[in-house]
């Protein structure tokens, strides 16, 4: 188990740092990726031609096939390189059409690389639409029995309209570095001022919406090390054993008590720290110190 | 946006995909995507690029680059966010290099 740190460096692959396309190959069963509409017959965004910025061939985002484990899957990739990996109109309809596809093909899952701050601007209402099509969609793809995991680990996180996809996917994977959140806190700090949330400061914004804090509050279900043969061991551990429940308002109303409760206990809470207190951590400032595994056995013998 | 073309005659290129992409459209990057193109003997490059006034030094490395490598009967195309001529120098190999199959 102790194998000398050197080595561990050189297996290492960042996910955090990787592109798209990057973390496709790594993740997935080599080889067995097949792209649909490829760079070279997808079409870049008609809106940003019109604004006069320069779009890319596949506006964004990778859909495909592929195998995990042996298992079939389709699979979303968002590039978070390309505009903070923002959902323009073809980038939404390229994803809800792989959900589509799933719904019909019933893969084992639909893996979904999120990489993305929300909505893109400069698309207006066609993202806007185009992130509550996804939203739809991937309802529909669990309805019809197919999970939906969100992988979260890029350097744009989850955020607007995009957090809210991956807590409607059946479970999320995330590292440390992966941040998920409604709005981001550069949107918090320009609405609500520094004094409500400083965006500059790193240490806080990763308190608050950081892998380990989402991990400790059970937001994701996963967290693993930024390496993308952790995100594809954490994928396939995941699937072992999952079976997507059949919707039913029971469960939902199950939810919504759990959340409005949970709202309650932490109000009034400023801070990951105080947080992490309540929930019955007894040195909260060790958190964002500790490794990933340490932190994965203190979560077991944390309070239920 | 800026929109350049350029033909350059070059060496016949090799190919060994139907076409290849390479690189990301993110701040001081750029992506190139390969294709067949209809001439054997001429490289056509057309490019769309955030940075206005720079067809020049475009011009200058992409005719480097066409004198330097077997890229005739391609079409290129690359979409551009202010990439360094070095870099724009590193990705057009890299992107001919899997087009042909010889780097990856």
């Amino acid at each position: 188990m102790n194998a000398p740190v050197a080595n561990k460096l050189v297996l290492r692959r960042s996910y955090f740092e990787a592109s798209a396309r990057a973390r496709v190959a790594a993740v997935l069963d080599a080889g067995s990726f097949r792209e649909f509409l490829p760079p070279e017959a997808s079409e870049p965004s008609p809106h940003l031609a019109v604004l006069d910025i320069p779009g890319a061939f596949d506006d964004g985002v990778i859909v495909g096939s592929a195998t995990l484990g042996g298992r079939p899957v389709l699979v979303i990739a968002q590039e978070g390189q390309f505009m903070g990996g923002a959902v323009g109109e073809i980038h939404g309809a390229k994803i809800v059409g792989l959900l589509r596809r799933a719904v019909q093909e019933k893969p084992a899952a639909v893996i979904f690389m999120a990489d993305s701050g929300g909505v893109r601007l400069h698309e207006a209402n066609a993202g806007l639409i185009a992130i509550s099509e996804i939203m739809r969609a991937v309802l529909d793809t669990r309805a019809a029995g197919v999970p939906v995991i969100a992988l979260v680990g890029g350097s744009c996180g989850a955020f607007g309209g995009m957090g809210i996809v991956s807590r409607l996917c059946s479970a999320i994977v995330m590292s440390e570095e992966g941040r998920l959140a409604l709005s981001g806190p550069e949107v918090i700090e320009t609405v609500a001022g520094v004094e409500e949330f400083d965006s500059k400061d790193r240490a806080l914004v990763w308190r608050v919406t950081g892998g380990k804090h989402r991990y400790l509050t059970g937001d994701c279900a996963e967290l693993v090390e930024d390496d993308a043969a952790s995100f594809r061991d954490g994928a396939i551990a995941l699937l072992a054993g999952w079976q997507e429940p059949v919707p039913a308002s029971s469960t939902l109303r199950a939810e919504q008590a759990r959340l409005t409760e949970r709202r309650q206990r932490f109000a009034g809470l400023r801070d990951g720290l105080d947080v992490w207190q309540a929930l019955g951590v007894a040195e909260p400032r060790q958190i964002p110190l500790m490794d990933r595994d340490s932190l994965v056995a203190l979560k077991k013998g944390l309070p239920a | 946006m800026e929109k350049l073309e350029f033909r350059f005659p070059a060496q016949p290129a090799t190919p060994a995909a139907g076409a290849a992409l390479c690189g990301v459209v993110g701040s001081g990057n750029l992506e190139i995507l390969i294709r067949p193109g209809d001439e054997a003997d001429t490289c056509v490059v057309s490019v769309k690029t955030s940075a206005r006034g720079f067809g020049r030094i475009w011009e200058a490395v992409i005719a480097e680059f066409a004198a330097r490598h077997a890229a005739g009967g391609t079409r290129i195309a690359i979409n551009d966010m202010g990439a360094t001529p070095a870099v724009v120098s590193l990705r057009l190999g890299q992107a001919l290099g899997e087009y042909t199959g010889g780097v990856q």
